[in-house]
C-alpha cells in the first residue's frame, strides 16, 4: 500500500443536505501512473479530487495520498502535507488577480515556511512559464492574461512545488486544440520527471488515450 | 517582507485608490488631534517665551491682545497711539530703560518697525552683515525678511503706501539697507527696523523738501508772514533721504506727541517692575501690561477650545474607524474566493487573518507616516500658523 500514490478504501462522503453521496470502494493509483477521471457533470469527479488532496475529508472509509492516511490527520496537518506534496489545478484557475502570473506561481511559497522561496524555485517557476510559452508575461498582471494563458499560470502554479502527486480538474476546459496538447504535454511531462502520480478530470474523452488508465467516477461505488 | 506582507502589499497596490482614501482617512483621524494638540503646544511655548522675554509693555487703553501682538509680534490691528514722550516719562522713573516701537508701516509684506539701538541690545539680536542704522532713511533687515525680500547691505527697500489713492496720504519712502540681522528665531527675522524717526518720516511727520528761505527760492512760495512760510504743489518734497537732502529734514509740532505703538519697558529688576506697574495703576489715559500674563489669559482660551476640538475630533476619529472596518470586513466578503483557494492550496491556519491582519497594519503604518509628517511640518510651523489666526 506504501507503494501507492492515491489509495481510497470504502470511502464515503456526502455534503450535508444529503443530496448527493458519492461512495468509492476501492480505488488505486500507482506512483508516477497517470489516469484520468470521467463523468457527467454532478457525479462527484471534482470532489474525489478533493478528498484526495485532504480538501474534503471522507464520513467513512480512508483516503491515503503518498502513503499517508490523510483522513485521518487533522486540518493543520492535511494544509501541511497539501501545500508541499500535492500540485492542484482547479477548474476555474483561482488566480490571485491582483499578482502577476510569475507571482501567482510561486504563491505557494509565499503561504508556507515549510517551502523556501530562494534561486532554484524562482528559477523552477520561470522555467515552468518559459515551458508553457508564457516566458515574457511573467510580470503581468492575472487579470490581464487571456483565458488560456491564465489556465497555463495554473498549471505552472500546481507544478512548482514538484508535487508527488498532481491533481488536474479539467485542466484543458478552455483550451483550443493546440494549448490543449501543450498543456497535457506539460502535465504529463512534469508527472514524469518527478514520478508524480497524475490524476486529471477531464470531459474531453479524446484526451484519453493519453493516459495510462481511465475509469468512470460512477463506476468505483462498487 | 514575508510572504503574507509581500501579498498584502501587492493587493494594497492594486487597489491604489482605496487604499489612498483609507490611508487619508487614518492620517487625518491621527493628525487632527496629535497635530493641533503639537501646535497649540508648540505655539503656547513661542508665545511664552516671547512674552516671557518682554516684560513690561506700556500703550493706550484699549485690547491688551492687541497691543501685546502688535509689539511682540508686529501683527494684528494697529493699537490706539501712544505718545513718544512716553519713553521719556518711564526714562525719568528710572525703573527702567524705556524702548519705542512705532509699528505701522510694511515694505514687501513685511511690518517695518520703528525704534532705537536699545531695541536690539535688549533683544540680543546681532548684526550677521553689514551694520546697525546710523542715520535717518536706513534699515536693518531681519534674516527671513532679507532672504524673502532678496535684499543685501546697500540695496535699498522702498515702504508700501497705505492706501494708493489718498494723495494726501503716507507717501514711499526709499530707505537703504545698512545691515542683515543674523537669525534670532522670531518675529524679528521678519521685520524691518528703522530709528524711530524714519518711521515718522514714512508717516510724513518728519520731512524734508527744497528750501523755501533761500534765494531763488520765491517761484513755489505763495505767502511770507511772520516766519510762516505758505508753498504751492510744486515744492519737491524727499522720498529718499541722501547726505545732500538729510539736513533739510525737520520736525513739526512737538516731537514728544509723535505717535508709538507701544513703549517697552526692561526692568532691572522684579522691584523696580512691580513699582513701574504701581505708577500706571488707575491710570486712565494708558495701560501698563505684562505680556506673559496677557498671553497665558489668551492660551488658556485656546486651551479650552482645543479641548473641545479634540472631543469632537474623538467622534469623528470612532466613525471613520468604523468606516475603515467596515470596509475590511466588506473586502474580505467579497474576497471570500480568494481566501477559499488559498485553503485549498494548502495555506496554513490563520493565513488570511494574518493576510487581513498585514493589509491593516500596512494601511495603518502608512498613515501613521504620513500623520506623522503632517505633524511634523505643523511642529515646525506652529508659531506662525498660530500668531496669524490670533492676528486675524
Amino acid at each position: 500500500m506504501a507503494d501507492r500514490a492515491i489509495h481510497f478504501d470504502n470511502v464515503r462522503f456526502g455534503y450535508g443536505d444529503g443530496d448527493f453521496m458519492l461512495r468509492i470502494a476501492k480505488l488505486e493509483l500507482g506512483r508516477g501512473e497517470r489516469a484520468a477521471v470521467i463523468g457527467p457533470s454532478g457525479s462527484g469527479k471534482t470532489t474525489l479530487l478533493h478528498l484526495a488532496a485532504g480538501i474534503a475529508v471522507p464520513e467513512e472509509g480512508a483516503v491515503r495520498t503518498c502513503g499517508v492516511e490523510i483522513s485521518g490527520l487533522d486540518d493543520a496537518a492535511r494544509r501541511r502535507f497539501r501545500i508541499r506534496r500535492v500540485g492542484l489545478v482547479f477548474q476555474e484557475f483561482e488566480l490571485l488577480d491582483h499578482l502577476s502570473a510569475l507571482d501567482n506561481v510561486l504563491l505557494p511559497y509565499r503561504l508556507t515556511r515549510a517551502l523556501r522561496l530562494d534561486d532554484a524555485a524562482r528559477a523552477r517557476a520561470e522555467s515552468l512559464l518559459q515551458r508553457t510559452g508564457l516566458g515574457g508575461k511573467g510580470s503581468r498582471r492575472a487579470d490581464r492574461l487571456s483565458q488560456g494563458e491564465r489556465q497555463r499560470v495554473a498549471v505552472c502554479r500546481a507544478l512548482v512545488v514538484e508535487p508527488e502527486v498532481l491533481l488536474a480538474d479539467e485542466p484543458t476546459g478552455n483550451l483550443d486544440t493546440d494549448n490543449k496538447g501543450r498543456i497535457l504535454d506539460l502535465l504529463l511531462g512534469c508527472a514524469d520527471e518527478a514520478g508524480a502520480a497524475l490524476l486529471v478530470v477531464t470531459h474531453d474523452r479524446d484526451l484519453l488515450p493519453r493516459f495510462e488508465r481511465s475509469f468512470d467516477v460512477r463506476e468505483l461505488s462498487g | 517582507m514575508s510572504g503574507v506582507a509581500y501579498l498584502a502589499a501587492r493587493y494594497l497596490a492594486r487597489h491604489k485608490l482605496v487604499s489612498g482614501v483609507l490611508v487619508a482617512a487614518l492620517a487625518l483621524v491621527v493628525f487632527l488631534p496629535a497635530g493641533l494638540r503639537v501646535l497649540v503646544r508648540h505655539s503656547a511655548e513661542a508665545l511664552r517665551a516671547r512674552a516671557i522675554a518682554t516684560p513690561l509693555v506700556v500703550g493706550a487703553p484699549g485690547s491688551p491682545v492687541d497691543l501685546v501682538l502688535a509689539s511682540l509680534y508686529f501683527e494684528s490691528g494697529a493699537p490706539q497711539p501712544v505718545p513718544f514722550s512716553e519713553v521719556q516719562h518711564i526714562d525719568e522713573t528710572g525703573l527702567a530703560e524705556a524702548v519705542p516701537l512705532h509699528v505701522r508701516f510694511r515694505t514687501g509684506g513685511k511690518a517695518i518697525v520703528g525704534t532705537t539701538l536699545a531695541y536690539f541690545r535688549q533683544r540680543e539680536l546681532r548684526v550677521a552683515s553689514g551694520r546697525l542704522p546710523a542715520v535717518l532713511g536706513e534699515c536693518v533687515v531681519g534674516a527671513s525678511a532679507a532672504r524673502d525680500l532678496g535684499v543685501r547691505p546697500g540695496d535699498t527697500l522702498v515702504s508700501s503706501p497705505e492706501t494708493v489713492f489718498d494723495l494726501a496720504g503716507v507717501y514711499p519712502l526709499r530707505m537703504r539697507v545698512t545691515g542683515i540681522l543674523a537669525p534670532a528665531g522670531g518675529p524679528d527675522d521678519a521685520a524691518v527696523f528703522v530709528d524711530v524717526k524714519t518711521a515718522w518720516i514714512i508717516q510724513g511727520l518728519v520731512h524734508g523738501h527744497s528750501d523755501l528761505a533761500g534765494p531763488g527760492s520765491d517761484a513755489g512760495v505763495l505767502a511770507r508772514e511772520e516766519g510762516r512760510i505758505t508753498a504751492n504743489a510744486s515744492v519737491v518734497e524727499y522720498n529718499e533721504i541722501t547726505p545732500e537732502n538729510l539736513d533739510s529734514f525737520h520736525f513739526h509740532g512737538d516731537p514728544g506727541a509723535y505717535p508709538l505703538t507701544a513703549v517697552l519697558a526692561f526692568p532691572p529688576e522684579a522691584r523696580s517692575r512691580a513699582l513701574l506697574m504701581g505708577r500706571y495703576e488707575g491710570s486712565e489715559a494708558r495701560q501698563i501690561l505684562r505680556p506673559g500674563g496677557v498671553i497665558d489669559e489668551l492660551l488658556a482660551t485656546v486651551f479650552a477650545v482645543e479641548k473641545s476640538v479634540v472631543a469632537a475630533i474623538g467622534l469623528v476619529a470612532v466613525a471613520t474607524l468604523a468606516v475603515g472596518a467596515l470596509v475590511f470586513v466588506l473586502s474580505a466578503r467579497l474576497r471570500r474566493r480568494e481566501f477559499a483557494t488559498l485553503v485549498k492550496i494548502g495555506a496554513p491556519r490563520g493565513t488570511v487573518a494574518a493576510l487581513l491582519g498585514a493589509e491593516i497594519a500596512l494601511v495603518t503604518g502608512a498613515a501613521l507616516l504620513v500623520a506623522g509628517g503632517l505633524v511634523f511640518v505643523a511642529a515646525r510651523f506652529a508659531p506662525l500658523l498660530l500668531r496669524s489666526a490670533l492676528a486675524s
